[in-house]
């Protein structure tokens, strides 16, 4: 796998940013031989995240910062491979334990967002930091993809 | 970074005797509730048939996805009925990884769900 330099965004709290949060990140993945499904699980996944952060640390406020980095994770840190993201925000702290995905036979027009992070990540591992806001760990093994509930795996 | 606007397009006509919204762009946190607002609007004078093409959509997130559950209920609260059609392979994919499909009638494009 072709690596380039880590890719370091900061936004702010604004919707609008999304569409070229999405776009970089699309650029990134793709220039690290990421697959097309997987370049789709990566870029939705921190859409979702940082629409949660949005819509949640910010209570929909547009000024507020939010820090987005990505790093290839070389074989020789870790033999799988893939990428790590980090997304800091400055907003309210929650207990991790509480962030939680509704059951997918409820439902109702909202509250997927922390199931299709869970679902297009390996780990995903949030973390109150140590003056305000929270960090967002995601990783993504080079041979990690998506599964449809019910459904057999499906390769990169 | 520089803020993009939202680059939905939506188009309405009136097609054999159903509301057809084409869509067009990406539906997201930013543009979805101008998406709602738009098939909302269609669905509160009478009950009526309405069809969204989303085959110009190339990216939904979370947002594009409770729109779809959101406006489908307030369509059958008039008596109308909601089809989804022309879903390209990523949109189509998030439907069924959080299980929606069912809850859904979905065709696999616009023709078809005219003549459904």
């Amino acid at each position: 796998m072709s690596t380039t330099p880590s890719l370091e965004i900061e936004i702010r709290s604004d919707p609008c940013e999304l569409l070229g949060v999405r776009d970089r990140v699309r650029r990134w993945t793709v220039a690290n031989g990421w697959s097309e499904t997987q370049v789709s699980e990566i870029v939705l996944a921190i859409d979702e995240a940082i629409s949660n952060v949005i819509e949640h640390a910010y209570d929909g406020s547009l000024d507020h910062p939010i820090q987005l980095s990505m790093r290839t994770v070389p074989v020789e840190e870790d033999p799988r491979g893939g990428a790590e993201i980090r997304i800091r925000d400055f907003g309210r702290q929650v207990d991790p334990e509480c962030i939680r995905s509704r059951p997918l036979d409820e439902v109702r027009d909202g509250g997927l967002g922390v199931y299709l992070i869970q679902s297009m990540m390996s780990s995903v591992e949030y973390t109150p930091a140590n003056d305000r806001g929270m960090i967002l760990l995601l990783r993504k093994h080079k041979d990690h993809t998506a599964k449809v509930p019910g459904c057999s795996s499906e390769t990169p | 970074m520089k803020p993009q606007p939202d680059e939905l397009e939506i188009a309405r006509t009136s097609e054999q005797g159903s509301c057809v919204f084409r869509i067009c762009g990406e539906v997201d946190m930013r543009s979805s509730p101008r998406l709602r607002n738009a098939i909302v609007d269609a669905a509160q004078s009478k009950a009526i048939r309405i069809v969204i093409d989303l085959s110009g959509v190339s990216y939904m997130d979370s947002s594009g996805v409770g729109t779809m559950v959101y406006v489908k209920r307030e369509i059958e609260k008039s008596g109308g009925t909601l089809i989804l059609a022309g879903m390209q392979t990523r949109v189509r994919g998030l439907f069924e990884i959080t299980q929606l499909e069912k809850f859904f009638q979905i065709r696999a494009t616009l023709a078809e769900a005219l003549g459904a």
